[in-house]
């Protein structure tokens, strides 16, 4: 299987020169064509980080020390900014976290579909209204006319996420990074866009990489997984494989920590502070190390 | 397919009214005053019931018609030359608006366009811009509009230079501002994820959330350069002498004050009444034109 995305030994920090904290410390990552991978970790670990590397998100004041990133066989940290922006929106999307505010609160739903459509493929003004109707219909919006007329806030936070979606898909990417999509809808939402997710996947034949904290939604729609902790992969490989069999202490305490129907409350352990505390020295010992080492 | 279908949208009532209901008084009260002066002002030469420097010795500071010694033909008397009062300020109004589009619009896309681009484009930039508002701001306006009008000569073009110079900077600040909070909006960010270019993103995405505010600006500017106007025709240095103005009138009353107080109280009152004409239109088309209602 040839990698979509092949993130190599990728080093970023954020801050001023010399008070930088290293939020990625030599991650390394694949996907696949077609692979739905998930990227778990706790908050700080570095996955959202990740995720923003790829798409050329990362606030200002980070650096990146080092690494590649390889989008189909090329480097998105040296490609040109013109090439690079070209690719995003068309080849690689994002199904953003907070579908509340991701939308433009003043352009209606539909002008916000067709921007994509007509930047990246030259559509009409008409083709890709038409089109976005398509996509709106394919993301089970009912009535998907009227819709497109309507005003981010005159539809439900669901709705959002639909749209949003329906957006990333708009162009056929080979990959999609989904960052926490999930996390600010309520339950039952979340089933329904995990369905979504997955069908308009296999539809358009795109790879996801499914960025989130929650070990349920991996469990559901991810073959393989990755585990991040302080900017480090941890483990990685198929998701029934690690969630089985998890080789890292840290996976197993994250096991461990997460609630499930089968199991009483009580047996609901926090990842443990010795583990946390030894994996943190642990890469702060490797800073240490990569800062002597290029000095 | 089902359970992935959640229920269309509600039905609302149209648009455009919801948004004049929520504009509410001020909208009306607003909209009535501008709509009333627009009117006068361009109607002018067809309601005024006399030449406006049309002298009439005979019938020298005549009262209002309503009090007595006025005649109707003179519905709001006469001045000092026996002009007529109610034709001199319908004229004058056509000074006014003229001042006032002109020179607001012209304040307003120099203020806009550089406010854009300090906001969008931050680092020195930004720097610059703001430095030569800063410096700017700190002359008192209304100084440097009679500095400049004096410099440039008597003369409406440098009573529109006079007021653009100086209020530029209202709409830079308001602009560059929302601008960079528009910018770390996360819709902003999805933008960028969909390959749009940094003009592009101005332009299609910051700008129309920026219209309610650059829309009640505008309003409230061209209340302000009536203002000015009435300044420098007050101090002299405005349209030419034969060209009725509110502030020449103003001038002209003060001198008989006491015999007759409605030469200098009229045009005053009309000032007034423009002035917060523009004001609550301002206000009114702020909350109308808020998709969001933000307040």
């Amino acid at each position: 299987m040839t990698a979509v995305l092949a993130v190599h030994d990728l080093h970023v920090a954020i801050g001023e020169r010399g008070r930088a904290a290293n939020v990625l410390r030599g991650a390394s990552l694949e996907v696949g064509a077609g692979e739905v991978r998930g990227l778990v970790g706790e908050s700080g670990a570095g996955k959202s980080m990740l995720g923003r590397a790829v798409l050329g998100l990362l606030p200002a004041n980070a650096v990146i020390g080092g690494g590649t990133i390889l989008f189909e066989g090329r480097d998105l940290l040296a490609m040109p900014e013109p090439e690079r922006r070209g690719l995003l929106g068309r080849r690689i999307a994002l199904i953003p976290q907070d579908p509340i505010t991701s939308l433009n609160p003043v352009k209606r739903v539909g002008a916000q579909i067709a921007v994509t459509l007509r930047h990246h493929l030259a559509l009409s003004k008409r083709a890709a209204l038409e089109r976005a109707t398509e996509l709106l219909a394919e993301v089970a919006i009912r009535e998907p006319r009227r819709v497109l007329e309507l005003y981010p806030h005159e539809i439900s936070g669901g709705m959002r996420q639909r749209v949003l979606i329906a957006m990333a898909f708009a162009c056929d990417p080979g990959l999609v990074i989904a960052d926490e999509p999930t996390t600010a809808l309520d339950v039952t939402v979340q089933r329904q866009v995990l369905q979504l997710v997955e069908r308009l996947r296999q539809r358009h034949g795109a790879a996801v990489l499914f960025i989130t904290h929650d070990l349920g939604v991996v469990a559901k729609i991810c073959r393989t997984m990755t585990v991040l902790h302080a900017g480090r992969v941890l483990e990685e490989g198929e998701t029934a494989d690690v969630l089985a069999r998890p080789r890292h202490p840290y996976t197993r305490a994250l096991l461990a920590a997460t609630p499930r129907a089968d199991r009483p409350a009580e047996a609901l352990r926090p990842v443990p502070p010795a583990l946390i505390e030894s994996l943190w020295s642990e890469a702060h010992r490797l800073d240490r190390l990569d800062v002597a080492g290029r000095a | 397919m089902a359970d992935l279908t959640l229920s269309g949208p509600i039905e609302r009532p149209s648009r455009w009214l919801a948004s004049v209901a929520r504009g509410g008084t001020r909208l009306w009260c607003g909209g009535t005053l501008v709509g009333i002066l627009f009117l006068i002002a361009l109607l002018a030469p067809l309601l005024a019931p006399h030449d406006p420097i049309e002298q009439d010795l005979l019938a020298a500071q005549l009262p209002p018609a309503w009090i007595q010694g006025g005649e109707w033909t003179y519905p709001l008397g006469t001045d000092s030359l026996g002009r007529c009062v109610l034709s001199r300020l319908m004229y004058a109004a056509r000074t006014a608006v003229a001042v006032a589009l002109i020179a607001a619009s012209l304040a307003a896309a120099i203020g806009i366009a550089f406010g854009l681009i300090a906001g969008m484009f931050g680092g020195w930039i930004d720097q610059g811009v703001s430095r030569l508002i800063d410096v700017w701001m700190a002359f008192p306006p209304v100084l440097l509009s009679i500095v400049l009008a004096a410099v440039i000569g008597a003369g409406l073009t440098s009573v529109i230079a006079a007021i653009v110079v100086v209020d530029w900077t209202r709409f830079a600040r308001v602009v560059r501002a929302e601008t960079m909070v528009q910018l770390q909006r996360d819709y902003a960010a999805a933008a960028r994820v969909l390959g749009l270019s940094r003009g592009q993103i101005l332009r299609l995405e910051i700008l129309p959330n920026l219209v309610p505010l650059i829309v009640t600006l505008l309003a409230v500017e061209m209340g302000i350069a009536i203002l000015v106007e009435v300044i420098l025709s007050f101090v002299g240095i405005s349209v030419a002498g034969d060209v009725p103005t509110w502030g020449g009138m103003i001038v002209e009353g003060r001198q008989i004050v006491y015999q007759s107080p409605w030469i200098m109280a009229l045009p005053i009152v009309s000032v007034i009444l423009s002035v917060i004409g523009f004001n609550l239109l301002g206000d009114g088309l702020r909350a109308a034109l808020d998709p969001v209602q933000r307040r």
